[in-house]
């Protein structure tokens, strides 16, 4: 069903009857795909790992220095904070994230009145939530006086500006990153329609509670899905911009609390032209990233059920 | 197990008391999540009321209540920047075009080809294209923006639009993949059996069937493509060339905090459209990413 399943089942399926090949026309309806793959995604993707390895800024041709670009990464402390800085991030936004969506999708239920009222409303802060309108109301809601701290003043509670204090500005991007639960919230809607009703009833009769059921039925025929939503939300929030870029101004600011990896990436490759630094970054973001789908993917032999 | 076919009714007979007990809950359920939804939207609904506040205002009313309409602040924000925000829009509305065609025409080839086609190779390109819709755009922004700019493609919108064209946003192919392998291959079958060719079947049976699809991929490309800001923010540096997030970042970093008001009507703006294509077309948004899971 989904893409992630899909690519787990390729190496496995065995293919049905051969078939006449029509490489001529496949190659005719692939070529826009094939141009694409070269020039514009796996291309470029070589490319920036070669560029990695230079010193190049755009005007003069690049220059190989050898492994130059990763001592400089060792000692980068900034980059070493941007990587704690969108680690944070995503290991408290995406389970938070995930527990809310898996929550919501819980309590709609089957056949409950005003299901498709209450998934329109919860999913429509996943569209808006990547806009800069959004990111510009954020950076007005948790201001000085901003919207938060005028509710707050109602229980008598003083609060300061929380984009602008370093302890607290990040944490303002994860409740952002947190109110777009709609889109997970959906797939596990999905889900859970499909696991047969049946399985409930037969463990009704046989006098399961509804906590031994959610246990012994809906987690582990649901686990595919919460393993894919995983797997998505993290790939997806170590790639967060737009929401840092907006609440800091550009600057990954208050000191450098909100300087997301990718942040820095762009200041170094696109305000000082550092396309070299920038390309070897790029390439360190697809390891890590790499790393994390894999190790989720080996830890998911452990907890993820698969019914067929 | 067969003897669990005829329909069990949950928890036996209900007595009245049970049942009065079980609404009252389903009472509670529905108070609570019209509460949160109510918490979620309101951020939202409180900067639209806010967009038609003069700006003292703005900081003293966390309520809904207006006390009048001030309407200027949206003629304020719209002529704020160089051009007035029209401009913007055009501008966004020509991207998103030129990428909703582009999404529609090279996806829907690439997926007839790894639904309906047998060729050398294609379990590996078939996975190649899967494993490129986890690519962080970051990893080849770079080479990218050297190949654009080569071109002298920058501050042009042919950066955004023209790779549309070449089928990389290969969740597209994907979800269009899935749904042609739903389609009965007995109509190809007969297609063939007339005479028609692959080019025809997919113009004349495939194409008109896979229209719930395309609607999706429509409204994706155009909501993903509207609020879009990393690769404008890189591609379009010249203010005539902008589009609206690049727009309403530049207005925000220009006016920092002196404007809310006219900040928030052009922010009301912006979102208008994404708001409008939800409204329109959340039946296939919510399809879309119910069967290939991405938001």
């Amino acid at each position: 069903m989904s893409s992630l399943g899909e690519l787990q089942r390729l190496g496995t399926s065995s293919g049905g009857p051969p078939r006449k090949r029509d490489n001529r026309a496949a190659f005719f309806f692939l070529s826009p795909w094939f141009a694409g793959l070269i020039l514009i995604t796996a291309g470029p993707v070589a490319a920036s790992f070669v560029l990695g390895f230079t010193d190049y800024n755009l005007i003069q041709p690049p220059e190989f220095n050898g492994l130059e670009n990763l001592q400089r990464m060792l000692h980068d402390e900034r980059l070493h904070h941007a990587l704690g800085v969108t680690f944070t991030y995503v290991f408290v936004s995406v389970p938070l994230q995930l527990a809310f969506a898996l929550g919501l999708a819980l309590l709609l239920d089957r056949g409950m009145r005003g299901l498709a009222f209450y998934r329109s409303v919860f999913y429509l802060p996943s569209l808006l939530g990547t806009s800069v309108a959004i990111a510009v109301l954020w950076r007005q809601i948790f201001g000085a006086d901003g919207l938060v701290n005028q509710v707050l003043g109602w229980f008598g509670v003083h609060g300061q500006s929380w984009i602008s204090d370093p302890d607290t500005a990040l944490s303002t991007l994860i409740v952002l990153n947190v109110w777009t639960f709609g889109a997970p919230m959906v797939i596990f809607l999905a889900g859970l329609r499909q696991i047969p009703t049946m399985y409930y009833e037969a463990a009704a009769v046989d006098g399961a509670s509804k906590g031994r059921q959610f246990r012994s039925i809906t987690l582990p025929l649901l686990s595919p899905i919460i393993f894919f939503n995983l797997v998505l939300q993290i790939i997806h929030a170590f790639q967060s911009f737009t929401q840092a870029f907006v609440v800091s101004g550009g600057t990954g600011g208050p000191s450098d609390s909100t300087m997301f990896y990718t942040l820095y990436l762009y200041q170094r490759g696109f305000h000082s032209f550092d396309m070299g630094y920038a390309s070897a970054l790029a390439w360190l973001l697809l390891v890590i990233i790499a790393i994390f789908t894999a190790i989720n993917f080996w830890a998911s032999k452990r907890w993820v059920f698969y019914d067929d | 197990m067969t003897d669990l076919k005829e329909r069990v009714t949950p928890a036996v007979r209900e007595e009245p008391a049970a049942r009065a007990r079980t609404r009252m809950s389903s009472i509670a359920k529905h108070v609570g999540l019209i509460l949160l939804a109510l918490i979620m939207l309101y951020p939202v609904l409180w900067m639209v009321v806010s967009s038609l506040r003069p700006n003292n205002e703005i900081f003293r009313s966390p309520g809904l209540a207006l006390s009048g309409l001030r309407i200027a602040n949206y003629s304020e924000g719209w002529n704020a920047l160089a051009s007035p925000f029209g401009h913007y829009l055009i501008n966004s509305a020509i991207v998103v075009a030129g990428c909703v065609i582009g999404n529609l025409v090279s996806c829907s080839l690439a997926a007839y080809a790894f639904a309906r086609l047998e060729f050398g190779g294609k379990k590996v390109f078939f996975a190649i294209m899967l494993g490129t819709i986890m690519l962080p755009i970051h990893v080849i922004i770079v080479p990218q923006y050297i190949l654009f700019s080569q071109l002298g493609w920058i501050n042009t919108f042919l950066p955004l639009v023209v790779p549309k064209f070449l089928a990389t946003d290969a969740f597209f192919v994907f979800l269009m993949v899935q749904f042609i392998r739903g389609l009965p291959r007995e109509l190809d079958e007969a297609a063939r059996i007339d005479g028609a060719g692959h080019p025809r079947i997919f113009l004349q049976v495939v194409l008109p069937l896979m229209v719930p699809a395309l609607a999706t991929t429509a409204i994706f490309t155009f909501i993903w493509t509207w609020n879009d800001f990393f690769s404008q923010l890189i591609y379009l540096t010249d203010p005539d060339k902008y589009t609206v997030p690049v727009a309403l970042r530049s207005y925000v970093d220009a006016t920092v905090s002196t404007s809310w008001g006219s900040m928030f009507a052009m922010s009301v703006v912006s979102l208008l459209p994404v708001f409008l294509a939800f409204l329109l077309g959340q039946r296939f948004l919510i399809k879309g990413i119910a069967t290939t899971g991405i938001k």
